[in-house]
């Protein structure tokens, strides 16, 4: 791989990987407040008014972050990958542009609406802002994972006189079946997130005993959307994708579990490492038959291995891919595990008083954001050596006219950049949660 | 239809110079107009409900080009990669500045973000003014069609020219002043007090420095593209355009010495979009001209995509646009008259 190559992809993982920090919390919490809103609007309960304007807070700096961030994302396209988009842009262009119209306009008029309208706005009226806003965010998130789910999968498209792409079916392209799984196994773990966060903030205010009203109302709904949201993650989500991926890119699924010889009733590996060099698995834990069980719904289905493929198609980091794969699995069990403890403590009454259990939700929020970063690194680097897959490789799709220590110049500019906004979001966050969500109704604080 | 769509491309790019550009010029004369905390509060107040949705337009507009001319998007963008980095971070440091500023109460804190906020807005009415006189200078296409510049050169207009040049510097301090103007007729509009006051007084000096600098900077232009002004007399809309600007800046000055903001603003609105549309309108078909070589100029007929997505992107076009529209007028008529003094712990 040519060192710009490199910093192409380094740099286009680094700010969307950092970009999509923000959006899986506002897309996650805009469900939340929008139930946080429903409940106080049904019960007149003003501790769910209160509750709901503290994660508005949140939700506002949150946006605010994931804005300056996702403008650089669109442009990258044609900055970094200009052989990419003169090849694709022809049907891509089409969701990105969408996304513009469709979402954008509505999340940011309806943003101001939500964030600075309570009190000028109905009661009613606050409710539909929070609704609005809950659609275009999820809009939004449809659009650019529809983008993604045509360089996974390809259709809709027929090739050019001129050998790019170009759009045959529209509505093929919109609800391609892979957008579909993607979508909803990701925007499920866009819950998981937010319901980790409104739990752990709970329960970091349950065992300082401080903001009980508050802290009872976050643990309530956190953990219940948390153990609903974990439980979809993985079934049915999570395993419509991954059959998905035996169906589509059996290649990948061999590389997400390190498989180089190919067999019937196909083992799941639980732990070991891939030894590309040797071509094996190094010491493994693995449950027999599970993989052709899970991929094809049947034991006796064989699962190709990678000796099968000519290794120019292999994934190029299958340890990276192998290892990210794992890290979202095991994780996404242990939420499983996590929520049903607690959610089973909250509705027997006791988890505000259930101090191990406390612990354990205020210092699980980071895993959510690390288990959603090992999903698309594995989406994506299960993708390659395919930008458009079975269409065009990743080495022919960066921008030719542009040097490699001009990448890594704008890659260390990011760094740097994003670490200042980083700590700033942190200190502003840290400053909302000190405060905690007002009893008194006082208005938005700013 | 490529014709179409070349206009909606040049209508989404005017609409977020006059949108966006009247909050970049607002950020501009920020530190001019505003003095104590409750009348920079003033002044973020009257650009709140509507910055956010006006740079939309430039990702629309960025999306619109995508759909439409997707070669010229790669090209271009790939061409001024520096430069469109430096505009990047500039929006990325603009938007948190505005966003951030008021939530702690700090006059350290606040101060310190006023600063970014008025000397990012400053820079990206420049780089968006020096942008645009790029395309009129046009790039140096190779072969293959493409190009890379760096940031400057000798700032001559001959190869090997940088994205900064003496041309594209007098559009890039030609597009501060109008955008500064441009951002203080909206404060005279929708300001009260003395930050309505100062943003008139302030407008009516910028506007003559507009003035002043238009005939220098056509005249510029000819220079630096000849054949720009070749098309003028058989491109009806670039009359209309020029129409549109002249009485737009009339307007702005009648609406200034008046106490008319709204005229005002309506004129400056007008002076900016007949501005880019008559250039819209002369350029066309050309998107990314070759400096040297006519023959490699790329033209709109030649990367359009295919009539059959150009079509399905016109359906989807005429619900959205509608959609969008809907919205600002939701958010100018939500907002209507003058912005309420500034209460602590409510907004920007």
């Amino acid at each position: 791989m040519s060192d710009a190559l490199l910093w192409h992809r380094l740099q286009f993982a680094f700010t969307i990987m950092y970009h999509y920090l923000f959006p899986q919390l506002t897309m996650g919490l805009a469900l939340l407040i929008v139930i946080m809103k429903a409940l106080a609007l049904r019960g007149g309960d003003a501790a769910w008014d209160s509750a709901a304007r503290f994660w508005i807070r949140v939700f506002g700096i949150n946006f605010a972050v994931g804005v300056v961030t996702g403008i650089p994302m669109e442009f990258q396209f044609g900055t970094n990958w200009a052989a990419f988009s003169k090849f694709a842009g022809g049907v891509i262009g089409h969701t990105l542009a969408m996304e513009g119209l469709f979402a954008f306009f509505l999340e940011s008029t309806f943003l101001g609406l939500l964030v600075w309208g309570e009190g000028r706005l109905s009661r009613r009226g606050h409710f539909r802002a929070a609704l609005a806003l809950f659609v275009g965010s999820w809009l939004s998130g449809y659009f650019i994972v529809a983008t993604n789910a045509f360089m996974q999968h390809p259709v809709g498209h027929e090739i050019a006189a001129d050998g790019s792409l170009r759009l045959a079916d529209f509505w093929a392209f919109l609800l391609n079946p892979w957008a579909i799984a993607q979508y909803a196994h990701n925007m499920v773990a866009a819950v998981v997130t937010a319901s980790f966060v409104v739990s752990a903030v709970g329960a970091y205010y349950a065992l300082k005993g401080i903001h009980l009203e508050g802290a009872r109302r976050f643990l309530g709904i956190g953990t219940l959307a948390g153990l609903a949201s974990s439980v979809l993650v993985a079934f049915p989500t999570g395993d419509v994708q991954a059959k998905q991926v035996a169906r589509h890119q059996p290649i990948t699924l061999a590389a997400m579990e390190g498989r180089f010889e190919s067999a019937e009733m196909a083992e799941i590996v639980l732990i070991g490492q891939p030894n590309v060099a040797a071509r094996r698995l190094d010491n493994p834990i693995v449950v027999p038959g599970m993989l052709s069980f899970l991929a094809y719904g049947t034991f006796h289905r064989e699962v190709v291995g990678l000796n099968a493929f000519p290794r120019q198609d292999w994934p190029d980091n299958i340890e990276l891919l192998y290892y990210a794969f794992h890290i979202m699995v095991g994780l996404g069990t242990l939420f499983i595990a996590l929520t049903a403890a607690a959610a089973f403590q909250q509705l027997r009454g006791r988890l505000a008083s259930h101090r191990p259990l406390l612990w354990a939700l205020m210092l699980a929020f980071p895993f959510p954001y690390i288990a959603t970063a090992a999903g698309w690194m594995t989406a994506e680097l299960g993708r390659q050596p395919w930008l458009v897959y079975g269409l065009l490789r990743t080495a022919a799709g960066a921008s030719p006219n542009v040097h490699s220590g001009t990448v890594l110049f704008t890659l260390l500019g990011f760094c740097g950049l994003y670490t200042v906004l980083g700590l700033l979001f942190l200190f502003l966050v840290g400053r909302e949660i000190a405060h905690g969500p007002a009893v008194d109704g006082g208005g938005a604080r700013g | 239809m490529v014709e179409l769509w070349y206009a909606i491309v040049a209508v989404f790019l005017a609409a977020y110079a006059v949108l966006d550009g009247f909050d970049l010029g607002a950020g501009a004369v920020h530190l001019l107009v505003a003095r104590t905390d409750a009348e920079r509060r003033t002044v973020l107040g009257a650009i709140g409900p509507y910055w956010d949705g006006n740079e939309v337009f430039l990702l629309a507009a960025g999306g619109v080009l995508f759909v439409a001319f997707p070669a010229a998007l790669a090209v271009g963008l790939s061409g001024f990669y520096l430069a469109i980095f430096l505009v990047l971070w500039t929006l990325v440091l603009r938007g948190i500045a505005i966003e951030f500023r008021s939530h702690v109460e700090d006059p350290l804190w606040r101060s310190g973000w006023d600063v970014v906020f008025s000397v990012a807005s400053a820079t990206l009415s420049i780089l968006f003014g020096a942008a645009l006189a790029n395309l009129i200078r046009g790039v140096p296409l190779d072969a293959e069609g493409w190009f890379s510049l760096t940031l400057f050169t000798d700032f001559g207009i001959e190869e090997p020219v940088g994205i900064l040049d003496w041309y594209t510097v007098l559009v890039g301090v030609f597009a501060l002043a109008t955008l500064m103007a441009h951002g203080g007729s909206f404060l005279a509009w929708k300001a009260a007090g003395v930050v309505e006051q100062r943003s008139r007084k302030l407008s009516v000096v910028l506007f003559g420095v507009v003035a002043a600098l238009w005939p220098f900077v056509t005249w510029a232009t000819h220079v630096a593209n000849p054949t720009v002004f070749a098309t003028f007399g058989e491109r009806p809309l670039a009359w209309l355009g020029a129409a549109a600007a002249l009485s737009g800046i009339s307007a702005a000055f009648w609406g200034l010495r008046a106490g008319r903001g709204l005229v005002a603003f309506l004129g400056s609105c007008a002076f900016i979009a007949g501005i880019l549309g008559a250039t819209a309108a002369m350029m066309f078909p050309v998107l990314l001209r070759a400096i040297a070589d006519p023959s490699r100029s790329i033209t709109a007929p030649a990367v359009a995509s295919t009539p059959g997505g150009l079509r399905v992107a016109l359906a989807w076009f005429s619900v959205g646009a509608p959609l969008a529209l809907a919205y600002f007028v939701t958010v100018f008529r939500l907002h209507r008259g003058k912005v309420p003094p500034p209460r602590e712990g409510h907004g920007y």
